[in-house]
Formats: C-alpha cells, structure tokens, sequence
C-alpha cells in the first residue's frame, strides 16, 4: 500500500493508463492514509462513499480509453470551494450546516478531468490567518516535527490542505492564497504550491475573503504534479468578471526545459531584520543553483517591499468587510435568535465569526467608514499601484525573480504571540505578488538546523506561469529533496 | 488618528457585530496597535499616484442583460435558518 502513496501524480496516472494499478486502489490507499493520519486534523470532513463512486467512474473512463488530465487522482478540496451536496464551511461556525447547491468552477474543472474527491481540508477561518490555527475545527497540525517532537503549525491559511500533500494523505490539493496562503504553508510543509496569476482560475463558487487578491492554486508533491494539476484547474469563466482570457501556456513542458539563458532578479528589499539564517543561506544556495544552471543572476530593487503588509492590512480587510456583510443569519449558516431584526444580526454574528475574523471586519468597516476612506483604503490603493510598478520595471530587464518563502520555518502550535502584527510578519515575502496580481510559487529547497523544510520563492510576469515552472524545474533538481516528514501515512508514528 | 471606546462601538454598529461593553477598550487598544503600524504608509509620497482598483488591466466585460438563471426557489431556501411559502423569514420589523 505505501508503495502506491510514494507515485506522484505524473507516475501514478503512467500506472493507470498501463492498467498496472486501478483508479479504486489507488483512491482506497489514500482514503486509508487519511483515516490513519487523522491526528493531523488535516481534513475537515472525509468523503469515502462519494471518492470510492468517483473512483469507480474513473476505472470505466480507464477502461475505455476516454482518460482525463487528473483521471483516477485523489485530491483533497480546501473547504473554502462549495461543493454540491458536500458541507462547506470556511471552517467558520457561521457556516455550520451549509450544503451548497452549486460547485466552483475549479473543482467542476477537477472533477471533468476525472480528479477523486477524498474530502474536504482544514483551514484558517474565511483563510484569514497564517497557521491554520483560527479554524473552527481546531489547527491542522504539520507532518514535520522537529527534534523536541512538540506539533508544529502547517502554517495557513491552507494549511489543512499542506498538511494533507505533505503526510501522503491526499495525491494533491487545492488552496486559495490573498496574502500568501498557498505559499507559506506550502513552505512550512515541504510540498510545492502555485499561486497563479489573477484571474488564472475562477474564483465562482469560493468563499470571497479579498476580491481583488483572491487566487486559487494547486498543492503537489513535486513541480511536474503541479503543473499538471494547473492544467486541470485554470479556465476562463464568464461567471467570474476578472477571469482571464489570455491562453495557459505549455507548463507540462516548461517543468524540463531549465533555466540556460534566463536573466533572474533577486530583489535587495527581501534581506529583513532578524531573518532566519538557514533561510539566508538557502537563499544563497538557490542562486548558485540557479547560475551552474546556466541562468544570469542580478540584483533588483524593489524599492516599496516594505508598504506591502501595511498595504495589504488595509485592502484585505476592506474587502472582508464587505464581503462577508452577506452572513446575516437569513440565508444560510447560522442564526441566533434576538429581539429584532438588527440584533438577530448582531448576536448571529458575534456567535458565529471568530475573534481574528472580527477584528479584520472592524479594522476593514473603520478604514472604509465616513472621514477615513481617503486617509486609509484610497492611500493604500495609491501604494497598491507603486509596489506593482516596481515590478512591472524589475520584468523589463529580468524574466523572473527569486526569494525566500517565508522568514522562519514552521513553529509550535498555540504560540503566544499578543500583537497581532507580529503574526503578519510570516506573509511579508509573499503579500507583494497577490498586490501586484503575479504568480508565485514555493519550492521546497532545503531543511534548516532542526530538520524542518523551507521554501524558496519564484516570482513572474503576470500569465508567464511556463516560466516559473522552469525555475522551479531546476531547483527541485538540485535540492534533490527526498525528505518525508515523519507524521507521514507509512511512516513512523 | 486612534480609536477609542466610542470608536468601536460606533464601528461595531455599522459591521452589524455585537461587541460587549467589557470588550470595547481591549479591542480599541488592538486596532490602535494595527492603525499606528498602518500609518507608517503616511512616509509615501503619493500626490500623482492613481489609486489601484484591479491588476488585470482589461475593462470588465460585458455580456446581454438577459436572464441566465432563475426558477430555482427551492435550492435558494435550502440553507435558510427559516423560510416559509417560498420566502426568508426574518423578525418582524414592522409594528
């Protein structure tokens, strides 16, 4: 059985289409290792029934030659993408009880290609943290542990979905990231993950945390898996209006292709205070790695790095605000009964959104509120262009850039921290791309002191996925990154 | 600019959020902390700046202002806390 969770997704669908291995056994090793790895906390809901049915559609697809991209795959869905028939809650008790009626476009595209849905992941609640730790089902926990053995936070907002790659207890996964929350969790757990370029994948059908940010990616195991489960998850769809027309390129292909003749940036702005220094070194290295393989390496300024979280700390709230006006204890999810109309609200939403979810729909009701729109949400628009002009110049004189995924490894569950800001700090390397609208994608690249994986991070110009792929083609190459953590389905304990 | 407790009842009030009295000063102090951090945006000059609404560059497109969904009462009430003969059904705001 462990035999089958080793395949990445590339080999497993060769082994499906030569009828080495069936699309039932494959699903029912990973339904196994889910339910094995259940201390995890990675999935919020398992749906084996619906994955076996699915499995079996795909065994007759098999049979007679009529294979999609993803078909007999088994893949785990971030809970922020509604699935019809199947709960979705944002991990938010203001959502208990809510059974969509329709499915995302993302997930109808999985589905069409033939993906296995094995259930539904962990995450921050509306993806508003970064460690997975402000779920309302409890934190997903890291499959890595360091040598004192205590849990580890798969970082968040998708950390569920992490998690769940990294312990072998799904093929691949979805994710959403507005700040980083594919990125950084990808990082924290040693697994590959793309944010693509806005409006790349439909966001029809999830749960709305920032408009103007939100983009849903793919989590894999290696760069090649990721590439092919972009395939599968991009579209243009005219039920989402910032969905893009602009064609995906060949990204199967760029996966091989290196990186000989590249010009890559690294931006000076990206060295900060207090910095791990493994992630200095490895940052080092993913450089060195990158010009024995033929590319040219240049410093690059980006000279308003450090507006980014301030900025985005404005935005993002903003649009959380507004979007989630909609949980009103009316139409769907919970509702607390009050005297009036008003107070039902009032007392339906203090009941059911979680402190950190408050406090982004305060932060995002004051700056957007009479006598401080201008001061605040308008002043961080302006900024918003400056940080995405910065890159436009970079990307006339390179073709992408390399950095860090995040500052530090994972850390432990439950740290104390009070200030908020200090927990923003984990998205400081990957908030500028989702201001910008760029892809960005965190490869696993080394192991620090304490045996935690880290992350480098490949940015791009916006639809120039096919370039990333080639980057991150070459660093997996090099990293040679064999390391499974050990909370892993057939692994130790 | 800091907010105080009047502030965040005031905002509270329009988020539709109820926040008890005992948690108005904690939560002040909270987004003082995120306000004063924020205002470090105050250091960029931005006088001809435009502000930013979408990256993508391209005008929403439009399509024909025709109905393409609809007749669907039943799956629109299916996650309705409370609903009766077709509608929501929400306390009675009218005396």
């Amino acid at each position: 059985m462990s035999d089958l969770l080793d395949l990445s997704a590339v080999e497993a669908r060769a082994a499906l289409d030569a009828k080495s291995i069936s699309a039932t056994e494959l699903t029912s090793a990973y339904i196994k290792a889910a339910e094995e790895t259940a201390s995890l906390n990675n999935y919020v809901l398992l749906t084996p029934d619906h994955a076996l049915a699915m499995a079996a559609r795909a065994d007759e697809k098999l049979a007679k030659g009529e294979a999609g991209l993803l078909e007999g795959i088994p893949l785990g869905v971030k809970d922020l993408f509604c699935t019809t028939g199947v709960a979705t809650t944002a991990c938010s008790r203001i959502l208990q009880g809510f059974t969509p009626p329709y499915e995302s476009t993302v997930t109808a595209n999985l589905w069409a290609e033939g993906a296995v849905m094995l259930g539904k992941l962990n995450c921050d609640e509306f993806a508003m943290g970064s460690a997975n730790e402000t779920s309302a089902f409890g934190p997903a926990i890291n499959p890595w542990q360091s040598a004192e053995k205590i849990d580890l936070v798969p970082g968040g907002s998708s950390g569920g979905s992490a998690s769940a790659v990294a312990a072998r207890s799904a093929l691949m996964a979805t994710g959403t990231d507005t700040g980083g929350s594919i990125r950084q969790p990808a990082a924290f757990c040693g697994v590959v993950g793309l944010k693509p370029t806005y409006g790349r994948c439909s966001r029809w059908g999830i749960v709305a945390f920032a408009s103007s940010l939100d983009q849903a990616g793919p989590f894999t195991r290696t760069v090649a898996d990721n590439a092919l489960m972009l395939q599968a998850m991009a579209s243009h769809d005219a039920k989402d209006s910032t969905s893009s027309v602009v064609q995906l390129q060949d990204v199967m292909a760029a996966v091989g292709q290196g990186v000989s003749g590249m010009k890559i940036g690294v931006p000076r702005e990206y060295v900060m205070d207090g910095m791990d220094p493994d992630v200095m070194a490895l940052w080092q290295q993913g450089q060195d790695w990158l010009r024995q393989a033929g590319a040219e390496l240049v410093e690059v300024s980006l000279p308003h790095t450090k507006y980014a979280l301030p900025t985005y700390y404005i935005i993002a709230p903003a649009e959380a605000s507004s979007n989630l006006a909609r949980y009103d204890g009316v139409r769907y999810g919970l509702r607390v009964e009050a005297g009036s109309l008003d107070q039902m609200y009032e007392a339906t939403r203090a009941a059911g959104f979680g402190e950190e979810v408050q406090r982004r729909i305060l932060i995002g009701t004051y700056v957007l509120s009479a006598g401080y729109y201008d001061a605040y949400y308008l002043k961080a628009q302006k900024v918003r262009r400056l940080i995405k002009q910065d890159f436009d110049t970079v990307f006339t004189t390179v073709d992408a850039l390399l950095t860090p995924a995040t500052p530090s490894a994972a850390f432990a569950v439950g740290r104390k921290i009070d200030d908020p800001v200090v927990n923003f700090l984990n998205d400081v390397f990957t908030v500028p791309a989702n201001l910008a609208g760029l892809p960005g994608m965190s490869v696993p690249a080394g192991l620090n002191a304490d045996g935690l994986p880290l992350g480098l991070q490949v940015l791009g110009k916006p639809y120039d996925e096919a370039s990333l792929y080639r980057v991150a083609g070459v660093l997996e190459q090099a990293t040679a990154f064999t390391a499974t953590p050990t909370r892993r389905a057939g692994g130790a304990k | 600019m800091s907010v105080d407790k009047t502030t965040v009842a005031k905002i509270a009030r329009l988020a539709r959020l109820n926040v008890p009295e005992d948690r108005l000063e904690p939560v002040a102090n909270e987004l003082n902390g995120i306000l004063d951090w924020i205002a470090e945006l105050n250091e960029v000059p931005t006088d001809n700046v435009e502000p930013l609404a979408s990256v993508t560059g391209h005008a929403l497109p439009m399509r024909d202002d025709v109905v393409t969904d609809g007749d669907c009462v039943d799956r629109v009430l299916a996650n309705a806390p409370e609903g009766a003969s077709g509608f929501f059904v929400v306390p009675k705001v009218v005396e």
